[in-house]
């Protein structure tokens, strides 16, 4: 075995109880307000530039990046307890989120100041929403497959192929995305691959939304047809992508939001039984918050260690696998529950709503982002068995 | 406290290496392997390290105590360690002296009642009391007129029925038939049960989820080891992605139990987000229990369901330890009344306060 893993007992440091109450006051007004709705998990619009560019006034994205910049130099321990007090009040958090987690931190790290200096203040500000450009119809887990071309011309390169599965890209500013600038060589399949800055929203980019079985509109294909990107847009080295695609994913991997994509079913199940569960009740929901509070003790330990410097790479996938294969299984549970709700709970029709758009969410959530099996493989790595 | 930082559980990891191998023991069917290290662990003061140095212990913090049960549990330690640690925790709960050799806490079950009597003397059955056998004393919690009462009673004054545990070890049922207590004292204000059960709970968390670590390194060696179909095992994805599963098994029963660990260590009272914390542990330490041991076993095939092998004594222990001081099912009643009883609007902060 390599190394024994690490769960440190992080606990956050106070400034973090402050931030939440003031995290939990802005919620309660915007709700109040009418912005959004918490038990409305499965809204159709979950786009809302105002909200974002509110949660930007508070200083709330980019807050960990330097000032210079536009963020806030805060601690990932801050910018954690932002993440979970957003997600469990369901706030609609999509426009900024992907640019706050990940966009923002690829960009500090390569590319140019001018175009830092550009966009990084804007999504400290909530203007700009990103989108990841990974996946293409032949290559989805096997990311280093991708074929869409990037190809050399005056000033930049030109860009030929097709991005699919494409999260939040019929509303995006910007895309991050690996484009293929050289074939991949005997020795490393890896190589080829130039991660890119794009510009949406201009020819040469057509997005056609897919239709979800949860009934939205969330990703998409993007064809690029001769579309230009300039040659200060290349993020990085240039056919070296797979040397950056890895370094970021502790931190994508192991936030709040890979085990509580579906809590809101708990919060309404627990309502739904009320002050006095009968026994079987009461072990569902015990065996439950268990191991919500395992997931959770585990997050917040990665994202400590991850502050102090260390690398918890396998530590990270652990709490992606586990965490989204239990909130893939919550809705479940919850439903066997539920079944013995009394009738005249009074909202015993919100939970039944949520249930069903909660378990049709569900299959999604151990694909996206990286699937079980490709988590499985690194963990895997980590163990010594690869 | 981080382990590196622990000079108390790296004396106890020593002493287990040199005298608890996990092989030599497993071979040694007279367990004469159990006076040398119990003799090692008591010149260590390590049995009475959570015994203030005026009580008659060593006066180690409650955090150096729980990695001392981590490397326990990783050497799937069968002697009344754990044990005596909690006797004597229990015992300076109402500053009482504790005495020398092994001892053993009652009731070791939520359900478990022990009363005393008028005239001082101890009545009750405890089930399922961890190496009561072994013990020379045993540290009991009952209930009186005068409120909780801790005592310090002889086990030789006690009726035990020997009971052997799905690991192998002594669980017993001990009787107390108007017993003369050697010592008893009111328990602290505030003291209860509940606390009790859970400081066992948290002991048997840490202990199972040394329990896996091991489970888990002994499994990826064996998978690197063992050829099947012209190639090591550890090759086949399908059993890559078992012992991934095995990882997060062991690494949820790691962070579970830790976090309790520290949360009791660091506790001012013992609050909803206390009794979270450890609840938690002991169910969700439980259920990697049985999910990793599981895939342990299936890892090693046939040779690991072997008396020969090791990997019983790790797994077996493992299940057993489940059922000390209230099981998964029991403390999931517990939490989920809980949290029913606080509502659905403060069960997000109750999880968020740490």
């Amino acid at each position: 075995m390599t190394a024994a893993l690490r769960f440190d007992p992080i606990r956050l440091p106070p400034e973090c109880e402050q931030l939440r109450k003031e995290v939990r006051a802005f919620l309660a007004e915007e709700i109040a307000a009418g912005t959004f709705d918490p038990h409305k998990p499965n809204r159709e619009d979950t786009d809302v530039p105002e909200f974002s560019r509110k949660v930007g006034a508070k200083g709330w994205l980019g807050m960990t990046w330097p000032k210079k910049y536009g963020g806030h130099e805060r601690s990932f321990l801050e910018r954690y307890v932002v993440t979970e007090e957003m997600r469990v009040a369901n706030a609609p958090t999509r426009r900024f989120f992907v640019a706050d987690r990940q966009s923002g931190p690829v960009l500090l790290k390569y590319a140019p100041e001018n175009i830092k200096m550009d966009i990084l203040p804007r999504i400290c500000r909530g203007e700009v929403c990103f989108a990841i450009g990974m996946s293409e119809p032949n290559s989805g887990s096997d990311l280093f497959a991708a074929k869409t071309r990037a190809t050399p011309t005056d000033g930049g390169y030109l860009i030929n192929g097709t991005k699919i599965w494409t999260s939040s890209a019929h509303i995006a500013d910007y895309m991050i995305a690996i484009f293929r600038t050289s074939p991949p060589t005997k020795e490393n399949r890896r190589h080829g691959l130039t991660q890119f800055l794009v510009k949406m929203k201009q020819p040469g980019i057509q997005v056609n939304p897919i239709g979800q079985i949860t009934g939205q509109f969330e990703f998409n294909e993007v064809v690029f047809t001769d579309f230009f990107v300039p040659a200060d847009h290349v993020l990085g080295e240039v056919d070296g992508a797979w040397k950056q695609a890895t370094s970021e994913l502790a931190y994508e991997r192991s936030g709040p939001e890979r085990f509580l994509e579906t809590y809101y079913v708990l919060t309404e199940l627990v309502r739904a039984v009320g002050k006095n569960p009968d026994t079987r009740s009461a072990e569902g929901i015990g065996r439950l918050v268990a191991q919500l509070h395992t997931m959770r003790r585990m997050s917040v330990s990665v994202a400590g260690m991850l502050q102090a410097g260390k690398e918890p790479v396998v530590e990270a996938s652990i709490v992606k696998d586990i965490g989204t294969v239990w909130e893939q299984a919550l809705p479940h549970r919850v439903r066997d529950l539920a079944a013995f709700v009394e009738e005249t709970a009074t909202n015993r029709e919100t939970l039944e709503d949520q249930l069903s758009f909660a378990i049709k969410t569900a299959p999604k959530l151990t694909i996206q982002g990286g699937t079980t099996e490709v988590l499985r493989g690194i963990i895997a790595r980590g163990l010594g068995l690869r | 406290m981080a382990e590196s930082e622990n000079i108390v559980a790296e004396t106890a990891e020593k002493i287990f290496a040199d005298l608890a191998d996990a092989q030599t023991i497993n071979r040694d069917k007279e367990g004469k392997w159990k006076g040398p290290l119990w003799k090692a662990l008591t010149e260590a003061g390590l049995p009475l390290a959570w015994v203030p140095e005026d009580c008659g212990g060593s006066g180690a913090s409650l955090a150096e105590g729980f990695g001392v049960l981590s490397a326990a549990g990783r050497h799937a330690v069968a002697v009344p360690l754990a044990e005596t640690m909690l006797a004597g925790w229990l015992l300076a709960q109402a500053k009482i002296s504790s005495p020398d050799g092994e001892m053993t806490v009652a009731p070791a079950s939520p359900r478990d009642r022990i009363t005393v009597n008028a005239d001082g003397s101890l009545t009750g059955k405890a089930r399922g009391v961890p190496f009561a056998k072994a013990a020379k004393h045993i540290a009991v919690l009952a209930s009186g007129n005068g409120g909780l009462q801790i005592a310090l009673v002889d086990a030789a004054k006690c009726r035990i029925e020997a009971g052997i545990g799905l690991g192998g070890d002594q669980s017993d049922t001990v009787t107390f038939d108007k017993v003369q207590p050697v010592a008893t004292k009111p328990a602290g204000k505030g003291f209860d049960q509940t606390q009790l059960m859970l400081m066992g709970g948290v002991a048997r968390s840490l202990q199972i989820a040394g329990a896996l670590e091991s489970m888990l390194e002994i499994s990826v060696r064996y998978s690197n080891e063992r050829v099947a179909f012209e190639k090591k095992i550890s090759k086949f994805q399908a059993v890559q992605h078992n012992l991934a599963r095995l990882a997060g098994e062991s690494a949820a029963a790691l962070a579970a139990a830790t976090s309790a660990a520290d949360a009791i260590a660091n506790a001012t009272a013992f609050n909803d987000e206390v009794f979270l914390e450890a609840a938690a542990a002991k169910i969700r330490c439980s259920e990697a229990a049985e999910k990793g041991g599981g895939i342990a076993h299936q890892v090693h095939g046939a040779i690991g369901f072997t008396i020969e092998h090791i990997l019983h004594r790790y797994s077996l222990r493992a299940l057993a330890w489940r059922d000390d001081f209230g099981s998964e099912s029991y403390w999931a009643v517990e939490l989920g009344k809980l949290v029913a009883n606080r509502g659905a609007d403060e069960l997000w902060p109750l999880v968020a306060s740490r």
